[in-house]
């Protein structure tokens, strides 16, 4: 959430509320849903670190609201974090080590195993294909986009279960 | 409920370099009235090889095939002709179009050869292509519509002597991922209106729309899927992709 907060506030000077409404626009249903209590917890540590900082801005009959600023020091973080290339994991596939330990260990059937999660994963397709006409055709790409990304990944296990199917078992 | 197509047994061995290749091994099928089923399986699966026997385009080795109760594998051609015209539609990966008549033309085509007037024939041509949205594309020639258009020309033949059943045979397999999930939806919505389809197609994707889906390998079927349509999507979505928070 750090980075993210960054690259909303490279764009403007915002208070908390607008920093939520706009990861809430930018994401969709893929962002998991926000407290105050963690906005303003990042945000406090941004400040911290000195890669953010605030003033409060008065406001007539209410009480006033803190809006929060990028440093030169928060917009380097920022550029140091995009420019990295992106490594580590990309995959954790529990299923991958149920196949390999049921095959070494003989507690299970790899057959059966890849039948079972041959069903799940056709059932999340459907599902992800719901979910992916249920967005608005001219709303933000970035959702369908995420979307889709989870799809091929889908297509691509699907893939995988019929190469076990030919290496791992005998006789097909 | 009685199945609208049901196969027994159905096998089907080819010989193309005089070794015999068993495309189909003893396949048991049935397709309920207003069900949507796709067959789905890597290629040489044998899946296409079921959907051309059950449709007549070819003959089995050995099996049954029902239509309506009725069997079907010993028609003679003439027969499956008559049957092909009116209880079985298909749409195939190329649309298969008549390149020099008009959309409206090659939509009416199958309804004139089925014995309908020529007013009766227009009328349900005008209701089909309303249904699908391409009423304005009736007067053109298909090599003027894109692919998506192209098949749905192609749907729209395909029911206008509305079959009991109809075949689609990699449906999406030449169209761009627009027109596919486009084609997918009329499919869908035409199932809801009670149209039974049987679809075949490689792609898990595309066979996930189906209310079951029946996984084909080595010319036998190895499982039978029900999809359900009440999980909650983002959850699955959690499951798969997450993004770093």
């Amino acid at each position: 959430m750090r980075y993210a907060f960054l690259a909303l506030l490279a764009r403007q000077p915002a208070h908390g509320y607008e920093l939520k409404q706009a990861l809430e626009n930018a994401f969709g249903p893929l962002w998991p849903p926000l407290n105050a209590g963690q906005i303003y917890t990042t945000l406090a540590r941004l400040e911290r670190d000195g890669l953010v900082q605030s003033h409060d801005v008065p406001q007539a009959g209410r009480p006033g609201k803190r809006v929060y600023e990028l440093t030169p020091q928060g917009r380097q973080a920022l550029q140091v974090w995009v420019a990295e290339s992106t490594t580590g994991p990309r995959l954790k596939d529990e299923f991958f080590m149920k196949v390999i330990l049921a095959r070494l260990s003989g507690v299970a059937q790899p057959p059966a195993l890849i039948e079972r999660q041959r069903r799940e994963y056709l059932q999340s397709l459907r599902d992800l294909d719901n979910l992916a006409a249920s967005l608005p055709p001219d709303g933000d790409p970035a959702a369908a986009l995420f979307i889709e990304g989870a799809i091929l990944r889908l297509q691509a296990d699907l893939k995988w279960l019929d190469l076990c199917e030919d290496r791992l078992i005998a006789n097909r | 409920m009685n199945p609208i197509l049901m196969t027994k047994s159905l096998s089907k061995t080819y010989h193309p370099n005089g070794a015999a290749v068993r495309a189909l091994r003893e396949v048991d099928l049935a397709l309920a009235p207003g069900e949507f089923v796709t067959v789905m399986g890597p290629s040489g699966c044998g899946k296409s090889t079921l959907l051309h026997l059950s449709g007549g385009l070819d003959r089995p080795t050995s099996g049954e095939v029902y239509l309506n109760g009725a069997r079907v594998d010993t028609l003679s051609e003439a027969g499956w002709a008559v049957l092909r015209r009116r209880q079985v539609g298909f749409v195939f990966q190329f649309f298969n179009l008549i390149g020099n008549l008009t959309v409206a033309d090659n939509v009416e085509l199958p309804a004139l050869l089925a014995g309908a007037s020529s007013n009766e024939a227009r009328r349900r041509r005008q209701a089909l292509l309303a249904d699908l949205s391409i009423t304005d594309k009736a007067d053109i020639v298909p090599s003027q519509l894109s692919g998506g258009e192209q098949q749905r020309v192609a749907l729209a033949r395909a029911l206008i002597n509305q079959p009991a059943v109809l075949l689609a045979d990699e449906p999406t397999g030449n169209l761009d991922s627009q027109s596919s999930a486009e084609v997918l939806a009329l499919l869908q919505r035409m199932n809801v209106q009670g149209q039974a389809i049987l679809l075949v197609t490689h792609d898990a994707r595309v066979a996930s729309v189906a209310n079951r889906v029946i996984y084909m390998r080595d010319g036998q079927v190895k499982d039978e899927i029900r999809i359900e349509k009440g999980r909650d999507p983002q959850a699955v979505l959690a499951s798969i992709v997450q993004l770093e928070v």
